[in-house]
């Protein structure tokens, strides 16, 4: 039987994103766990989480997480959602600098000001709600999603990959961003997509599906 | 393509029960929560509210059933209020599936449990709920402040600042009802609600008052909410979710088209 391993450093939670991969399961065995070992035994991972990159950074560190993502990092696909992406990434300006994991070269910056916006329209932050993907590119992870399906987001931060290549799906506030970011077997969302309904249960499917291409 | 406007139906739950009546139809059990969450989730709800109002803290123990339950079948963002004191509250509620707990009386006599609760579990889930009630004399202007008991004990603390020391506190969302208007199917305090959401910056909800589809489309267009929270307009049949998104759609407010599948 395929096992999934949902990486639990006790940020954020966990039992939304195991509750809808189980939803949409078909045999996987959906596990959540802390120990290296056992996660590095299993078929795919999830990196989840939500709240600071500094503490999460600081926590996968302190459970030898970091090591084991960054040695199963392009072997089996790996999944990322929320401040999962931002620990994907080269470096975050969030909580004074952090360098991340590294698997996308690329930063992590903040939206401008709800009263300092490009446009001049007042955006609150965090961005948080339903909001659109643009696919900027086929790819099986995205079957059977309609173009500029909506997905729900919170975060104050996004990513910005240096390789535009990388870039799955985008998604604007104010500013353009990244909003799916992908290479082979490592693939990254900003928004929650165990919280997204029917498009995000189909992301889900489409990932336990995934063969790892990019 | 931008940020939708969300449409948030609410729950009041009594001993793990849906009261104040709801009228669906084809339901069969107008109180289970399970069943009323997957029709408000088929009809293009953006997020749910439950607000448990069971005075006994014994009978805490069948909500988080029902929100174990829901979020195991439902998958939008799930708000849990009513009785949230501590941290223990917060992180049984979230582990039972809940996505943010509401803290509303706890914050005011303890301000300082929205940073501890923020700061351990994060701002992404800490929704601050405002009772708020217009305390000005006649001819002056408008001036709110925080209320207690269901609107009946005033703390003389002011509406505005407190939502602003609340969300620096860490509160990500500040869920804001006009005691002067909940009930009355009159509209919300589109005043009251303008003047929060121009004072922080993090999302707003408007509750209190909604009687008619108009109401919430000034409550988002005028009153400037991030979203809007109803309960009798949707439980007793008069409108559906996807009424709601119809008739805002049509006059321009972007909101999520759940006809996607």
């Amino acid at each position: 039987m395929a096992t999934v391993g949902i990486i639990d450093y006790g940020m954020g939670n966990l039992h939304s994103i195991a509750k809808a991969l189980r939803y949409v399961a078909s045999d996987e065995q959906i596990e959540v766990s802390f120990d290296p070992d056992a996660l590095s035994r299993m078929d795919r991972l999830v990196l989840p989480g939500v709240g600071a990159i500094g503490h999460c950074m600081e926590e996968l560190h302190r459970l030898e997480l970091d090591d084991m993502i960054r040695e199963q990092l392009g072997k089996k696909p790996l999944m990322g959602v929320c401040l999962g992406i931002e620990a994907l990434m080269g470096h975050s300006e969030e909580s004074g600098g952090v360098e991340c994991l590294g698997a996308f070269p690329g930063d992590t910056v903040h939206f401008a000001a709800p009263d300092a916006q490009p446009d001049g329209v007042r955006r609150k932050i965090p961005h948080m709600g339903w909001n659109q993907v643009r696919q900027e590119r086929h790819h099986p992870l995205w079957k059977d999603i309609a173009p500029a399906s909506w997905f729900y987001f919170v975060h104050s931060y996004y990513v910005v990959p240096s390789d535009e290549r990388h870039i799955a799906g985008t998604t604007d506030y104010g500013v353009r961003f990244a909003s799916v970011i992908l290479r082979p077997n490592v693939f990254a969302v900003q928004f929650h997509p165990e919280k997204s309904q029917s498009a995000g249960l189909q992301l889900l499917a489409n990932f336990l599906e995934w063969d790892g291409s990019a | 393509m931008t940020l939708a406007k969300r449409i948030i139906p609410c729950l009041d739950i009594d001993k793990g029960r849906v009261v104040k009546g709801v009228k669906f139809l084809e339901i069969k059990d107008a109180g289970d929560p399970v069943e009323i969450a997957r029709r408000y989730d088929q009809q293009g709800a953006d997020e749910l509210v439950f607000l448990d109002i069971t005075a006994s803290h014994e009978d805490r123990g069948t909500l988080m059933d029902v929100v174990e339950r829901v979020a195991g079948e439902v998958f939008i963002p799930l708000t849990v209020g009513g009785g949230v004191r501590t941290l223990p509250d917060v992180r049984r509620l979230l582990s039972a599936g809940a996505d943010k707990v509401s803290i509303n009386t706890a914050a005011i006599s303890d301000p300082n449990f929205v940073y501890e609760a923020a700061y351990r579990y994060g701002s992404q889930c800490i929704v601050v709920a405002l009772d708020a009630k217009n305390v000005a004399k006649k001819h002056e202007p408008p001036r709110w402040e925080i209320f207690t008991h269901g609107g009946r004990k005033s703390t003389g603390i002011d509406a505005i600042e407190w939502a602003q020391k609340l969300v620096s506190l860490g509160a990500g969302e500040v869920l804001l009802t006009s005691m002067d208007k909940d009930g009355t199917k009159s509209g919300f305090d589109l005043k009251l609600t303008r003047a929060i959401s121009d004072a922080v910056d993090v999302p707003v909800i408007a509750s209190g008052g909604v009687g008619s589809l108009e109401d919430l489309h000034d409550g988002l267009e005028i009153g400037t909410a991030d979203a809007v929270l109803a309960a009798s307009i949707f439980h007793f049949g008069t409108y559906t979710i996807q009424q709601a998104k119809g008739f805002l759609a049509e006059r321009g407010v972007v909101v999520r088209d759940p006809i996607y599948r």
